[in-house]
C-alpha cells in the first residue's frame, strides 16, 4: 500500500531567486496514514518551511518549491501532487485533507469573529454543514478538545480565552474538517508547561479517537518522545537522520543528533543537577529578601482601588556567594516580579531587601530575557558596555577599555566587537554581551530572568557552560528565572517553585526535583516533558490558575513551613 | 467599557478647552474689542458712549467673568450678534451649515467608496502593475492640493466641455435633490481626491499587514476561498485603521470646505469664515470656530464608538 | 549619509530627492538674484504673453515674467515651510517626549491641551491664528508650527511610551543612568527615524498649507511673488491665459509630490520590519 503523503527531494527557496536562496535543500520522507513523524530542528533548520510546504501554505509567506515531490493519497483513493496542483485544488486539499495548528495560539485566531464562527465556518466549508447542524457541529468539536462550559464558550472571542484555551479551540477548528493529517507546528512552544502537557495528553487522544496521521514540528527532541513513531531531524534544511523514535533516541546515528541528544539540557529529575558549592552554615548570605510583597492596583479610581493583583505575596529566601538559586514558576506565578522588584524596577509595596557587598556600588545587576530588546540598537558595544561605568562616575579611559576587551575575551566575544552594532550579532552573541554588560560593575548579584530562554537549544548549553565558568571565576552568585525546569536543574544549586505569588517549595535542586514535596511541585515536574519517560502518557488534567486579584485590605495567611530533610522546604497546602 | 468610558469622559474636558481657547484667542487682539468692533467709526464715539457700550458687551467686567457669561450663552446656543449681518449668530449658522456638512459627508462617501476597493485591490496584487498603478495614483491624489484640483476641474469643464459648473447658488438637498446635486458634485469631488487617496494608501498597507497575520494563515489552512480570506477575514481588522483616519480627516474636510467653498463661490460655513476674517466680525470669527470644533469632535466620538464596533477587544475589554 | 545614499537606491525616493534639489536649487538662484527676469518688474508691452522664447512661462496681467515669479514663490514656500515645520519638531518633540517620560499626571495634561489644539480642523485654527495677528508670513510660519506641534507631539509619545517600556531602559535603570542620558541616547536616539519620515511629510504638508493660506490671501502678502496668490490670481483669467493657472499649480504639486515620495521613501528604508533583524 502507498503511503499517505510521500515527499521526494523536496527543494523550497524564497525570494526573488528562490532556487539562489534554498532554506529546504533536499528533503525525503514518507508518512502512512494514521502514523505520527515528528520533525525535529533548531531555527532555520527548515522544519517549519518543510511543514508549510506539504499544504503549500508557503506560497503565501513568499515561499516557493523549486523542486521535488509531495505525493499525497486523498480519501478517493486518486494521488495528487501538491507541487504542481493549482490553488484551486489545493483549496479542497487544505482543511478536509490536511489540517494545521500554529505555534501562537495568541495570534492565530481571527479577533472579531467568535470562536463559534470559526469552527462553524470550518465545517460549513469542508463537511457542508449549515446552520442549526453547523451550531451544534461546532458545539460538539469543542466538548471533544475538552473546553469546559462549551455551550457557552462559542460566543467567546478569542482575547476572552487563555493561550491553551485558544490552542484548544484551534486543535478544534483543525478536526472540525476532519483531516487525515494533522500538521502540529511548534504547537505547545507559547504555553506553560502544565499547559502543554494538556495540549499534548489531548492530542495523543484525539489522534487514538480519529486515527488521523500527525506531523509533529518542534524543537524539543525530548517533547515528541512520548508521541512519535517516527523522528526527522532537521538541520540546515536537510533531514540529517530519520528513523524509528526507539532508534533515533537510543542510537542516535548522526552527529547533530546526538548533540542535540547530549549537549542540549534535558530533564533529568534531579539527575543532572549540581554537585559543586554545597552551602556552607558559616558564610553569610549576599543577598536577604524578606517579605516580599508587590501589589497592582486593579480598578480605575487611584485613590478607591477596587482590589489588587497580588504579584509577589510575601516572599522571603537567601543567596550565598557564589550560589545559584532557581526561581522556576508558570506565567503568572510572580517569578519575574521578584526579579523585578529586588532590582527597584518595579515598586515593593513590603519587604526588606539586604546586600551585603564589599566589591561594588551597584552590587545587584541583570540580564533579561530577550537580546534583542534589552540592547539599544542604535549604541555599538563600546558605548552600550561603557554606559554603566559612565553612570557610576568613571571616565572613559584606557582602564575602562582594558576592562571591556577583557570582559568580551571573557564571554568569548572577539575584541573587534566595540565597534559593531547589535544587530550584526546573533542572539547568542548579544546575550554574551549583555551577560559582559551585567559584569562591567564587578557587581556580586546578577539576576537572570529567562536568560537564555530565547535562544536555540544548543545555543542555551553553551550559555549556561559560559555562565558557570563566570560564576567560578568571578565568585557570582545567580538568581537564576526560569519557567524551563531542564535549564534550571543544569546550573541551579538551590531551587524555588512559585505559584500565584508565593514559594511554596525551595530547597536543595536535586532535593527538589527528585522528591518534590508540594502537589503544585508534582505536577509541574510530572508535566516537564523527558527523554527517559518516553513511553509515559500525559494525563488530561483541567487545574486552572487561582485569580490573582484580591479584595482591598486581604492578607494571604501565615505561610507554615515543613521541613523535608536538609534546606528542603515545603509550604503546608491549605484547603481553599 | 474602559476605553469608550474615557472617551466619553474627556470630551466635554476637551470641549471645555477649546472654548478657553477661543475666548483667549480672540481677546489677545490688539487694540480694545470696540475698536476692534466698529474700526475707524470707533474714533468718533464720545468716552461715554464707550463706556456704556463696553457695559453693554460686558467689557467692563474682569475677564474670568466675561468668559463665564459667554460660556453661559454658548451652553444655550447663544454665540451673541455679529456685526456684519447683525443677526444672532448661531442662526447664520445654522442657515449655512447644512451645505458645508452635506459637501464634507459627500466628499466622505465618495473618498470611502473609491479608496477602500482600491486599497484591498492594491493589497492583494502586492508588487504587480495593477498595484503599482494605485500606489501612483494615490500618490498623487495625496500630492494634490483641493484648491489646484477645483481650479483645474472648472478649467476642464469650461475649456474642453464649455460647462460651467453652477457657481454661487445652493438649493438644499430636500428642495430640489438633482439641482442639489450638480452643484455639490463637483466641489464634493474636489475635497475629497486627496482624502480618498489617503485612505486608498491606508487600506493597502492595513490590508497588507493583516495578510500576513497568522490568524489569515489559519484561514487558508482550513481552505477558505481567497475572496472570503480577503472580505471576510482581513478586511473587517484591516478596517480599524481606516476608521481611525476617517475620524481625523472629517476634520480636514470641514476645513478643507474654507478653501473649496471659495474657489466654486458656495455660501458654506467655511466663506463664512473668510468673510468674517476679512470684515473683521470677531464674534462670528469665534462662533464659526467653536461650532466646527465641536461637530468635529461629536465626529470623533462618533468614529471611537464605530471603532468598538469593529473591534470587540475594545468593546468587551481585553484580559 | 547611509540614508541618502539608500534614499537615491530607491525608486520613489530617487525621484522625489531629485525634485527637492531642484526645488532647493531653483530658491537658492532666486535668492541670489539669478532669476531670468527681475520678477517684481512690470513689462508693460508684455502682458498676458504666452510661453515664448523670452518668457519661459509666459507673462501675467501686469507683464511680469512668470518662471521668475515662481522661482521666487519656491524660495518663499520652502522658508516658511522649513521654519514652521523645524518649531513644530522641536516643540512636539519635546512635549511629547516629556509627557511620555514624566507620565501619569503630566501626561494626561500635556497630551490632553494637545487634543485641545487637535479638535480644530488644520486650516480653520489657522484662520483662527490669522484672524487674531493679521496675515503674513511671520503668520503663516507660527501657524502652522502651531498647527503641526500636537501631531509631532503624538508621533514622538507613542514610540517613546514603547521605548520607555523596552528592556534597555530597565538595564539602563539597573545601571544608575542619569535620567539625561537615557532621554537622549536610549529614547530620542531611537526617534530619529520616525521623527525624519514625519519631518518630509510635514514639509509637504506645510507646502501645501502654505500655498493654501496665500491662495485664500491670507498667507505671503502680495507683492512678494507667492505660489497660492499666482494660482488664485490666474482664477479669472484661465480662459485667455491657461498658462498661468497651470505653470503655479504643476509647482505646488510637483514640489508637495517631492516630499511625499521622499518621506515615504524614508518610511520604507526605515521600517524595522524591512531593515530585519539578522543574526
Amino acid at each position: 500500500m502507498s503511503p499517505l503523503l510521500a515527499v521526494r527531494d523536496l527543494h523550497v527557496g524564497f525570494g526573488r531567486a528562490p532556487k539562489a536562496n534554498e532554506v529546504v535543500r533536499g528533503v525525503s520522507f514518507d508518512l502512512s496514514a494514521g502514523q505520527t513523524l515528528a520533525i525535529v530542528g533548531e531555527s532555520g533548520s527548515g522544519k517549519s518551511v518543510t511543514a508549510l510546504s506539504i499544504n503549500r501554505l508557503v506560497d503565501f509567506g513568499g515561499g516557493r518549491i523549486t523542486g521535488g515531490s509531495i505525493t499525497l493519497q486523498r480519501a478517493d483513493g486518486s494521488a495528487l501532487d501538491i507541487t504542481g496542483a493549482t490553488e484551486k485544488t489545493l483549496r479542497q486539499v487544505r482543511g478536509r485533507d490536511i489540517g494545521m495548528i500554529f505555534q501562537e495560539p495568541m495570534t492565530s485566531l481571527n479577533p472579531v469573529h467568535t470562536i463559534g464562527a470559526q469552527i462553524e465556518e470550518a465545517l460549513r466549508l469542508n463537511r457542508d454543514l449549515t446552520g442549526q447542524a453547523a451550531r451544534s457541529g461546532a458545539l460538539d468539536m469543542l466538548d471533544r478538545v475538552r473546553i469546559p462550559d462549551a455551550k457557552s464558550r462559542l460566543g467567546y472571542y478569542p482575547h476572552q480565552l487563555s493561550g491553551g484555551m485558544r490552542q484548544r479551540v484551534m486543535i478544534a477548528m483543525a478536526l472540525a474538517s476532519s483531516p487525515r493529517l494533522l500538521i502540529a507546528d511548534e504547537p505547545t512552544t507559547a504555553l506553560d508547561v502544565t499547559v502543554q502537557a494538556q495540549i499534548m495528553a489531548l492530542l495523543a487522544e484525539l489522534r487514538e479517537e480519529t486515527g488521523m496521521a500527525m506531523i509533529f514540528i518542534t524543537h524539543d527532541i525530548g517533547l515528541v518522545a512520548g508521541i512519535a513513531d517516527r523522528i526527522m531531524v532537521m538541520q540546515g534544511g536537510l533531514a540529517v537522520e530519520q528513523d524509528e523514535t526507539d532508534a533515533v533516541l537510543d542510537r542516535p546515528q548522526h552527529d547533530y543528533t546526538r548533540h542535540l541528544l547530549s549537549a542540549v539540557p534535558h530533564f533529568t529529575a534531579g539527575k543532572a543537577a549540581r554537585s559543586d558549592g554545597p552551602r556552607g552554615t558559616e558564610t553569610k548570605p549576599v543577598v536577604v529578601v524578606d517579605d516580599l510583597v508587590v501589589r497592582f492596583p486593579v480598578g480605575r479610581n487611584p485613590f478607591r482601588p477596587a482590589g489588587a493583583v497580588h504579584a509577589v505575596d510575601g516572599v522571603d529566601f537567601d543567596l550565598m556567594p557564589g550560589e545559584t538559586l532557581g526561581i522556576v514558576g508558570e506565567s503568572g506565578s510572580g517569578k519575574s516580579t521578584t526579579a523585578r522588584a529586588i532590582l527597584e524596577l518595579t515598586e515593593r509595596k513590603r519587604g526588606r531587601l539586604t546586600v551585603s557587598s564589599s566589591r561594588s556600588r551597584r552590587p545587584i545587576q541583570m540580564v533579561f530575557q530577550d537580546p534583542f530588546a534589552s540592547l539599544n540598537p542604535r549604541l555599538n558595544v563600546e558605548a552600550l558596555l561603557a554606559e554603566p561605568a559612565i553612570a557610576n562616575g568613571q571616565r572613559k579611559d584606557a582602564a575602562l577599555l582594558e576592562r571591556m576587551t577583557f570582559l568580551l575575551d571573557r564571554v568569548g566575544l572577539p575584541a573587534d566587537a566595540l565597534t559593531r552594532y547589535p544587530h550584526q550579532f546573533s542572539g547568542g552573541q548579544r546575550q554574551r554581551l549583555c551577560i559582559a554588560r551585567a559584569l562591567m560593575l564587578n557587581p556580586d548579584v546578577v539576576v537572570l530572568d529567562e536568560a537564555v530562554s530565547a535562544l536555540d537549544v544548543s545555543v542555551q548549553a553553551k550559555v549556561l557552560d559560559l555562565l558557570i565558568d563566570l560564576q567560578r571565576e568571578f565568585g557570582l552568585a545567580y538568581l537564576f528565572i526560569s519557567h524551563d525546569m531542564a535549564v534550571v536543574e543544569r546550573i541551579a544549586h538551590r531551587i524555588a517553585v512559585m505559584f500565584a505569588g508565593q514559594i511554596v517549595e525551595i530547597g536543595n535542586a536535586q532535593a527538589v526535583l527528585s522528591d518534590p514535596q508540594h502537589s503544585y511541585t508534582k505536577r509541574l515536574i510530572a508535566a516537564v516533558p523527558a527523554i527517559e519517560r518516553r513511553n509515559q502518557h500525559f494525563s488530561l488534567d483541567a487545574t486552572q490558575v487561582p485569580s490573582l486579584v484580591r479584595p482591598p485590605g486581604y492578607e494571604p495567611p501565615e505561610a507554615v513551613w515543613r521541613q523535608a530533610g536538609g534546606d528542603h522546604q515545603v509550604r503546608l497546602e491549605t484547603v481553599t | 467599557m474602559h476605553y469608550l468610558a474615557q472617551r466619553l469622559l474627556t470630551f466635554p474636558l476637551i470641549l471645555l478647552g477649546v472654548s478657553v481657547l477661543v475666548f483667549v484667542s480672540i481677546r489677545l487682539i490688539p487694540g480694545d474689542a470696540i475698536t476692534a468692533m466698529l474700526g475707524t467709526e470707533a474714533g468718533m464715539l464720545t468716552p461715554d458712549q464707550r463706556a456704556a457700550l463696553a457695559s453693554y458687551f460686558g467689557i467692563d467686567q474682569p475677564v474670568w467673568s466675561q468668559y463665564l457669561r459667554w460660556l453661559g450663552g454658548l451652553l444655550q446656543g447663544d454665540l451673541g450678534i455679529s456685526t456684519i449681518y447683525a443677526r444672532p449668530i448661531f442662526s447664520i449658522i445654522l442657515e449655512r451649515f447644512p451645505l458645508t456638512l452635506e459637501l464634507a459627508l459627500l466628499a466622505m462617501l465618495i473618498a470611502l467608496s473609491i479608496g477602500i476597493p482600491l486599497g484591498v485591490l492594491a493589497a492583494t496584487r502586492n508588487g504587480r502593475p495593477s498595484d503599482l498603478g494605485v500606489r501612483l495614483l494615490a500618490m498623487l491624489g495625496q500630492s494634490t492640493p483641493s484648491f489646484v484640483l477645483g481650479i483645474m476641474i472648472i478649467f476642464v469643464l469650461s475649456v474642453a466641455f464649455g460647462v460651467v459648473p453652477p457657481m454661487g447658488i445652493f438649493t438644499p438637498l430636500w428642495q430640489d435633490p438633482l439641482a442639489n446635486l450638480s452643484q455639490l458634485i463637483f466641489p464634493a469631488i474636489t475635497l475629497g481626491f486627496a482624502f480618498a487617496a489617503s485612505v486608498t494608501r491606508i487600506s493597502r498597507s492595513a490590508m497588507l499587514d493583516v495578510l500576513s497575520e497568522d490568524y489569515v494563515r489559519t484561514a487558508r489552512s482550513k481552505g477558505v476561498p481567497a475572496l472570503s480570506v480577503v472580505w471576510h477575514h482581513a478586511l473587517p481588522n484591516a478596517l480599524i485603521p481606516v476608521v481611525t483616519l476617517s475620524g481625523v480627516e472629517f476634520g480636514y474636510l470641514l476645513g478643507g470646505a474654507v478653501i473649496v467653498e471659495q474657489i466654486f463661490a458656495l455660501p458654506g460655513l467655511g466663506r463664512l469664515v473668510l468673510d468674517a476674517i476679512s470684515q473683521r466680525d470677531y464674534a462670528l470669527v469665534q462662533g464659526t470656530v467653536i461650532f466646527i470644533a465641536f461637530n468635529f469632535l461629536v465626529v470623533n466620538l462618533l468614529v471611537d464608538l464605530a471603532y468598538a464596533a469593529l473591534d470587540p477587544r475594545i468593546r468587551l475589554g481585553g484580559k | 549619509m547611509a540614508i541618502i545614499s539608500a534614499l537615491f537606491r530607491h525608486p520613489s525616493g530617487r525621484i522625489g530627492m531629485a525634485i527637492i534639489v531642484v526645488y532647493l536649487l531653483a530658491a537658492l538662484l532666486a535668492a541670489i538674484g539669478l532669476t531670468p527676469h527681475d520678477a517684481l518688474k512690470m513689462y508693460t508691452i508684455d502682458r498676458l504673453k504666452p510661453p515664448s522664447p523670452t518668457f519661459w512661462m509666459g507673462t501675467d496681467l501686469l507683464g511680469r515674467d512668470t518662471l521668475s515669479r515662481l522661482m521666487l514663490g519656491i524660495g518663499q514656500s520652502l522658508n516658511i515651510a522649513f521654519a514652521a515645520v523645524a518649531c513644530a519638531t522641536i516643540a512636539g518633540s519635546v512635549i511629547g517626549l516629556l509627557a511620555a517620560w514624566w507620565g501619569s499626571l503630566w501626561d494626561g495634561i500635556l497630551m490632553r491641551l494637545m487634543d485641545v489644539l487637535l479638535a480644530f480642523p488644520a486650516i480653520l485654527l489657522a484662520l483662527l491664528i490669522i484672524a487674531i495677528v493679521g496675515p503674513g508670513t511671520f503668520t503663516s510660519v507660527t501657524a502652522i508650527a502651531i498647527v503641526y506641534t500636537p501631531i509631532f507631539a503624538r508621533v514622538v509619545r507613542g514610540p517613546a511610551l514603547s521605548l520607555k517600556r523596552r528592556d534597555f531602559v530597565d538595564a539602563a535603570r539597573t545601571f544608575g543612568s542619569s535620567q539625561f542620558y537615557v532621554l537622549t541616547r536610549h529614547l530620542l536616539l531611537n526617534l530619529v527615524a520616525p521623527l525624519a519620515v514625519q519631518v518630509t511629510l510635514a514639509l509637504a504638508w506645510a507646502l501645501l498649507t502654505e500655498a493654501g493660506l496665500s491662495f485664500l490671501g491670507l498667507g505671503t502678502q502680495p507683492p512678494t511673488p507667492s505660489l497660492g496668490l499666482m494660482l488664485s490670481e490666474s482664477k479669472n483669467l484661465m480662459q485667455q491665459a491657461p498658462w498661468l493657472m497651470l505653470f503655479p499649480a504643476l509647482t505646488i504639486m510637483l514640489g508637495i509630490l517631492g516630499f511625499n515620495l521622499t518621506g515615504d521613501a524614508l518610511r520604507d528604508i526605515l521600517d524595522p520590519r524591512t531593515q530585519g533583524r539578522s543574526a
